[in-house]
C-alpha cells in the first residue's frame, strides 16, 4: 500500500476509534439513565428513587394476582427472583399480562413499599413456539420437578 | 480475479455487469420472497402467547437486520471511498443510504405496529428503540449532507466521514438489549447457543431475510447505475449509450 494511502487508512482509524472511546465514556456515565427499569432488588435496596416516579420491572409472581372487589384494580407482585415488591394497578392490563410473564410498570412508591403504577407494560421474551411445544414443555418441567408446577 | 474485481470499479464495466445480474437478481428477490411470505403465512404455526401477531416480525426483524447491515456496506464503500478514491465506492456508499433509510423506517414502524397490542404502548424511549431512531436520523444526515454540497466528490468525501463517525451506534443497537434493561425482548436468533425459535417459524425468517438481501442488491444496482450515468454524462462512453438508444 503507497503511503499516502496508509495515512488517511490510519487517520480513519483513529477518527473511528475516537469517536467509540468518547462514546464509550459517555455511555458508561450515563449507564443509570439508560436503565429502563429497575429490578425489584434494587428497588428493596433503595437504589430506586423514592420521591419521582420510575419504572419496575420484574416477572409477575405466581399466584399473587388478586382483583380488588371495584373490579379495575389489580394487585399482584413481582420479582426477580431475589427480592418481591408489591404492584397496585388501575386500569387495563396489556395481552400478554399473565402469571410468570415480565411486565415493566410505571409509577410511585407508597410508604407502605406498595409501587401504585399508572401504567403496565408487558414484557416479550425472546422464545417462539407454537402452542403444543410449549404445552409438551411445561408437562416434562412438571414430571421434571415432581410436583403440580406451582413453581416458575 | 483481481482483475475482475478491477474492472468492475470502472463505471464503464459496472454499466455493462450490472445491467446483465438485475433480472436474475429481481427474479431470485420474487422467489424468495414469494416462498418466505407463504412459509411465514400459511406453514408457520401460531405462536403459544402472541397468536397470530408474532408473524409481523417476518417484515420486522429482517427490516431491522437490513438496517444495521446497509450501514455497515455503506461505511465500509466509505472507507474504501476515502483511502482509495475509488468512484464507484462513493456511488455505493451514497446509494445505500436512501435504501438503509427506509428500512430502517420500516422496522420502528412494524415494531410500533406490534408494540401496541403486544407491550401495551406505541412507543417508549428504552435502548433499543432509542438506538434505532439515531440510526435513522444518521441516515438522513447522510442523506441531506450528500445534496447540500454541490460538487459530487467533495459531497461523499462528507457522508464518508460522517457515516463513518455514526458506526459507533451500530453495536450499540445490537448490544443495547445485552447492556441495559429494556423493553425489547433479547435477540432470539443472532445469539451464541442454539436460537430459541421453532424451526418452522425460524426458516420463513431467513428466507425473507434472504429476500430482503437480495431486494436491497437490485435496488443498489439500479441507483448506483443512474448514478453512474449521471456522473460520467460527458464521456464517450456514455455519449455512445445515448446515441444507441435514440
Amino acid at each position: 500500500m503507497n503511503p499516502v494511502r496508509r495515512k488517511r487508512l490510519i487517520l480513519i482509524g483513529l477518527m473511528v476509534a475516537g469517536v467509540a472511546v468518547a462514546v464509550g465514556f459517555a455511555l458508561n456515565a450515563f449507564n443509570q439513565n439508560l436503565m429502563f427499569f429497575y429490578s425489584p432488588s434494587e428497588v428493596v435496596g433503595g437504589k430506586a428513587p423514592v420521591d419521582h416516579p420510575f419504572r419496575l420491572g420484574g416477572l409477575v409472581t405466581t399466584g399473587s394476582v388478586q382483583r380488588m372487589s371495584n373490579g379495575l384494580t389489580t394487585r399482584f407482585a413481582v420479582t426477580d427472583n431475589t427480592q418481591t415488591v408489591t404492584i397496585e394497578y388501575t386500569g387495563i392490563l396489556p395481552d400478554l399480562f399473565r402469571e410468570g410473564q415480565g411486565i415493566v410498570a410505571h409509577g410511585k412508591l407508597n410508604e407502605n413499599g406498595v409501587f401504585v403504577a399508572d401504567e403496565v407494560l408487558a414484557k416479550h421474551d425472546e422464545n417462539y413456539m407454537p402452542p403444543e411445544v410449549a404445552a409438551a414443555l411445561e408437562k416434562s418441567h412438571k414430571e421434571a420437578t415432581g410436583q403440580g408446577g406451582t413453581t416458575p | 480475479m483481481l482483475r475482475f474485481f478491477h474492472q468492475l470499479a470502472s463505471p464503464r464495466h459496472f454499466y455493462r455487469i450490472s445491467g446483465k445480474l438485475i433480472p436474475w437478481l429481481a427474479l431470485a428477490c420474487l422467489v424468495f420472497t414469494l416462498t418466505g411470505v407463504y412459509q411465514g403465512l400459511v406453514v408457520a404455526p401460531t405462536d403459544y402467547q402472541q397468536g397470530d401477531s408474532y408473524r409481523i416480525m417476518f417484515i420486522h426483524v429482517p427490516a431491522a437486520w437490513m438496517s444495521l447491515f446497509i450501514y455497515m456496506v455503506m461505511a465500509a464503500a466509505g472507507v474504501i471511498g476515502l483511502v482509495w478514491h475509488i468512484k464507484l465506492a462513493e456511488i455505493v456508499a451514497i446509494s445505500s443510504a436512501h435504501i438503509g433509510a427506509s428500512f430502517t423506517f420500516l422496522a420502528l414502524i412494524t415494531g410500533s405496529i406490534w408494540g401496541k397490542p403486544m407491550w401495551g404502548t406505541w412507543w417508549v424511549w428504552d435502548a433499543r428503540l432509542t438506538s434505532e431512531l439515531i440510526l435513522l436520523f444518521l441516515y438522513l444526515g447522510v442523506i441531506a449532507l450528500y445534496n447540500a454540497v454541490e460538487d459530487r466528490r467533495t459531497a461523499a468525501r462528507a457522508t464518508s466521514i460522517l457515516a463513518l463517525v455514526g458506526v459507533v451506534n451500530i453495536p450499540i443497537i445490537h448490544y443495547s438489549v445485552e447492556w441495559w434493561n429494556t423493553l425489547h425482548q433479547g435477540p432470539t436468533v443472532t445469539k451464541f447457543d442454539a436460537p430459541s425459535i421453532d424451526l418452522r417459524m425460524l426458516i420463513p425468517l431467513l428466507l425473507m431475510a434472504v429476500a430482503f438481501k437480495i431486494f436491497y442488491a437490485v435496488v443498489l444496482l439500479l441507483r448506483a447505475r443512474v448514478e453512474v450515468l449521471q456522473r460520467e454524462r460527458n464521456s464517450a462512453w456514455v455519449q455512445e449509450l445515448v446515441k444507441e438508444h435514440e
